[in-house]
């Protein structure tokens, strides 16, 4: 029942595919939840506690603690295979692989980003970055070269 | 069980039905269901008044970026700059929220109803003596230029923190600082780029980003000197020593300003903070009581 519920900025993704359902499990009679914020500012977590809660009170469970995971940060490699399909079926070009986590410093990216992402309307390889920041804090601005058409991109983190 | 028709009343039925603070993020309590217990051999008034240094510097610099908002000089640039600041405000809130958790609220709870939460209680509800951020995130913002430049600064100091702060003893420091890290090395780059495009730009260009520079470097001076709580707090496997983060930083700000053709000025002794000791600028009282206008003149609202 957990796994049916969506995202509420991505609602073609449940949070399962979105990977930020982490565990559901029974103690003594109550579910308890796990959830891990995408992003440290997420304005949709609230949204995200509450429909969990909602969803499993409909299905019959009184007893439901929702409870944040922090640790492991989540990234965008938890999204599945059948998240990634419905988010290029919904508009939204999929991530690519997430960086590295290392324990050293970062590396500095002075140039434009490497990043690269397919057209999801007319799935043309030849597209650009118009703005690393886009309407959530959790996707990028691109254009696609050759239908011209401007798309959102899962960014990788 | 009714079944809530509007987003709203699921979330107000999900939250015990009673209203919510009018002003705050009550709906999602950014550590619940987290194991806050504090590990043997810290000193949690320590721990809180480090996270509130570290929560102040990012609520702080996230207001300032928000002034931005219907300013830049581009929509995609306002979006942007928006994003930095949302980012810091979830580190501001889950590192307000580890302080609370510690007790180190200050004379915020006098202030505060019961129900406000903890970390909107310390952002709302302390005076600007009591806010423990450093110099660098208060000045004003200045034009784009010195904005980006600053930016630079205080995401390059916060990144270096930030990854050091990964390896805390405190595993909720620990994990919020990992959080932190991708969302900050965005931040960085972005305003990075920014800082070539406009330093290597037009000669009004570089003119007015140099002239952010030159306003900008004064006021590192204020980062690289511990406080008592972070001597101690390094020394308990805590903390990172701030010291510790200057040749990173340096060689990276270096390295952005010389490929921008922008002369780096010489780099600023290290001064104590005076913005960690509570003291603060005209300009930091006025940005505050901006924030904190409505929750103050309407204490008790709910919605």
């Amino acid at each position: 029942m957990a796994e049916t519920v969506t995202d509420p900025e991505l609602p073609m993704l449940t949070l399962a595919d979105l990977g930020v359902l982490r565990d559901v499990r029974d103690e003594d009679g109550t579910v308890v939840v796990e959830i891990t914020p995408t992003y440290s500012g997420c304005p949709a977590m609230g949204v995200m506690r509450a429909d969990l809660v909602h969803a499993l009170h409909r299905a019959g469970f009184a007893d439901v603690d929702v409870r944040t995971v922090l640790s492991p940060a989540w990234s965008t490699d938890w999204i599945s295979a059948a998240g990634r399909s419905k988010l290029a079926a919904g508009g939204i070009a999929p991530p690519g692989d997430a960086p590295v986590r290392r324990s050293g410093p970062v590396p500095l990216q002075l140039g434009p980003s490497r990043r690269t992402a397919t057209c999801p309307q007319c799935g043309s390889p030849d597209t650009e970055e118009i703005s690393e920041f886009s309407g959530t804090a959790c996707k990028a601005m691109r254009r696609c070269r050759v239908c011209r058409e401007p798309f959102e991109h899962l960014k990788e983190i | 069980m009714a079944h809530e028709e509007t987003v709203y009343e699921a979330l107000d039925h999900a939250h015990g039905g009673e209203g919510q603070w009018a002003f705050g993020t009550g709906f999602d309590e950014p550590l619940a269901g987290v194991d806050t217990t504090v590990p043997e051999g810290i000193d949690p008034a320590d721990l809180g008044a480090y996270c509130l240094m570290l929560g102040d510097d990012a609520l702080v610099l996230c207001q300032r970026l928000t002034q931005w908002v219907t300013n830049a000089p581009e929509l995609e640039e306002e979006v942007a700059l928006a994003n930095c600041g949302l980012d810091l405000l979830g580190q501001a809130r889950l590192l307000l929220a580890r302080a609370g958790s510690v007790g180190v609220l200050g004379r915020s709870r006098e202030r505060a109803t019961a129900s406000i939460p903890d970390e909107d209680a310390l952002a709302y509800f302390r005076d600007p003596d009591e806010f423990r951020h450093s110099g660098l995130v208060e000045a004003p913002n200045g034009d784009f230029g010195q904005t980006v430049v600053r930016l630079l600064a205080a995401s390059a100091w916060r990144l270096a923190l930030l990854t050091r702060l990964r390896e805390s003893r405190d595993p909720v420091l620990a994990a919020i600082a990992a959080k932190g890290v991708p969302e900050l090395t965005y931040h960085r780059d972005h305003a990075a780029r920014w800082v070539l495009r406009l330093g290597d730009g037009t000669p009004e260009s570089h003119r007015r980003t140099q002239a952010g520079v030159d306003a900008v470097w004064p006021l590192l001076a204020d980062l690289f000197t511990a406080t008592d709580v972070e001597t101690r707090l390094t020394a308990a496997g805590v903390a990172a020593d701030p010291a510790e983060l200057v040749d990173e930083v340096r060689d990276v700000l270096t390295l952005v300003l010389e490929r921008a053709t922008l002369t780096v000025p010489e780099w600023p002794t290290p001064q104590p903070s005076r913005g960690r000791a509570g003291e603060h600028s005209a300009e930091f009282t006025a940005l505050l009581t901006e924030l904190q206008s409505t929750a103050r003149e309407h204490p008790a609202a709910t919605w």
